[in-house]
């Protein structure tokens, strides 16, 4: 299968790619591809022109700043389990990768691709949720840093201008993450996540909890956190902090699973991450 | 809209000029007449397009000829050294790792990346690894089996690539 005519460009720097974008309203950004191009196979979607920014530099690696963890938007899955840091300070993205699609996917796929996608089955947008994450971006009128739950506005929509390239995510206060998590359920033949959870527990005393795959877009669950935060992590007070999952949450279903199962599903995956705090 | 690439296929440099949207897997295949590396599912689910891109596993129906420009590619055809079978070729034709045969280049191309990152993998980690690539032959057992042939008769030989 091949995709509609378009042109192909690769520029340099972010700002070059800026500029391609402004010149061509119906480009895109090409990061790994592994969700864009098979939706262009498919015809599904027909950009005029490809914007490839995998390769600038600045966009790439992982590195500290302070307190603050900051991921280069083209990171890989694999470059990012393959980092120093992050094995040594935030080992449940590792956890969180290794759940993405298959190892071909991994070498391909981008961070900042799954952001800017917004796939409601989509596993990072969860643990970078339940992490507080910032993501950074830039644009013609200089750059921004919106918080996740800013940013992961609705069902493939990110809030990001036609014109404006995610350029980093930034998980700040890593020194006071106690334990964090990434769990699935994930959809035995696509690998997507019918249900995740991701899950954080601080020094002091707050749990942040976030559900992908059962709802329209990644989201916080509150009703759990207000719940569970600041009391003891025991089996009564998991069991009944999980009950409160779906409060407050419109669930999707599909042929797959419909809403009631992942409704259920996502009380069942709370409890479990929650005892995974423990 | 044309492009001029040039890559490093199994050792040889190839430039060539290509079209926006021709698919890495058809430059392989119909350009330098590769046809090893096979289009499967053509939806990057199946992984009988695996191919080596700088070293790593990828499904090259799900990219572009373009962006491959001054890449090191190996196909499955790369393996095999003056006519003697690469070990995990071997291990596949030893443990009886294919029936048809038309997952297999893929299969070994995802095989050869997981050895290269953990040398003496466990069944779990084989299977783990090897999720991107579906047979629809063998149940897999015999595919475990010729990875493990591959994973001892490479630790045995130091040096081997």
């Amino acid at each position: 299968m091949y995709p509609a005519e378009f042109d192909y460009h690769r520029p340099e720097s972010v700002s070059d790619a800026i500029k391609l974008l402004q010149e061509n309203p119906e480009a895109k950004l090409l990061a790994g591809g592994h969700s864009l191009l098979p939706v262009m196979k498919l015809r599904l979607a027909q950009p005029s022109a490809l914007v490839d920014i995998s390769r600038i530099s600045d966009l790439k690696g992982v590195r500290e700043d302070g307190d603050t963890i900051v991921i280069g938007a083209m990171t890989t899955y694999s470059e990012l389990m393959g980092s120093d840091v992050i094995k040594q300070k935030l080992p449940c993205l590792i956890d969180a990768a290794d759940n993405v699609g298959d190892v071909q996917v991994r070498n391909m796929g981008t961070i900042g691709g799954a952001c800017a996608h917004c796939d409601p089955a989509s596993d990072f947008p969860a643990i970078l949720l339940a992490l507080e994450s910032e993501i950074k971006s830039v644009g013609p009128n200089g750059e921004r840093t919106q918080s996740s739950s800013e940013f992961f506005m609705d069902m493939f929509t990110p809030k990001l201008e036609p014109d404006e390239v995610v350029t980093e995510i930034r998980i700040p206060n890593v020194s006071n993450i106690a334990k964090a998590t990434y769990i699935k359920f994930a959809h035995p033949a696509s690998g997507y996540a019918i249900v995740g959870i991701g899950a954080v527990r601080t020094n002091d005393g707050n749990v942040q909890l976030s559900v992908t795959g059962s709802v329209p877009i990644a989201a916080r669950l509150s009703a759990v956190e207000s719940e569970i935060s600041g009391k003891d992590l025991s089996d009564d007070n998991i069991k009944a902090a999980a009950e409160k999952a779906t409060e407050g949450l419109d669930f999707v279903g599909d042929i797959h699973a419909s809403d009631e199962y992942r409704a259920h599903l996502t009380k069942v995956y709370a409890r479990r991450a929650l005892e995974s705090l423990k | 809209m044309k492009h001029e690439i040039t890559v490093t296929v199994n050792g040889t440099k190839h430039t060539s000029e290509v079209d926006s949207r021709m698919l890495l897997v058809h430059y392989i295949r119909d350009v330098l007449n590769l046809t090893g590396t096979h289009v499967g599912c053509d939806t990057s689910q199946c992984g009988a397009c695996t191919i080596l891109f700088n070293g790593k596993a990828v499904k090259c129906c799900t990219m572009l000829a373009a962006q491959a420009d001054g890449a090191e590619i190996m196909t499955i055809e790369g393996l095999a050294k003056n006519g003697d079978l690469h070990p995990i070729q071997e291990g596949f034709w030893e443990e009886h790792g294919l029936q048809c045969g038309f997952c297999t280049p893929g299969m070994i191309m995802a095989s050869y990346d997981l050895l290269q990152r953990i040398p003496n993998p466990d069944e779990q980690q084989i299977r783990h690894n090897l999720e991107g690539n579906l047979c629809r032959c063998t149940g897999y057992q015999n595919i475990v089996k010729s990875v493990q042939f591959a994973s001892k008769k490479m630790s045995g030989a130091p040096g081997d690539d």
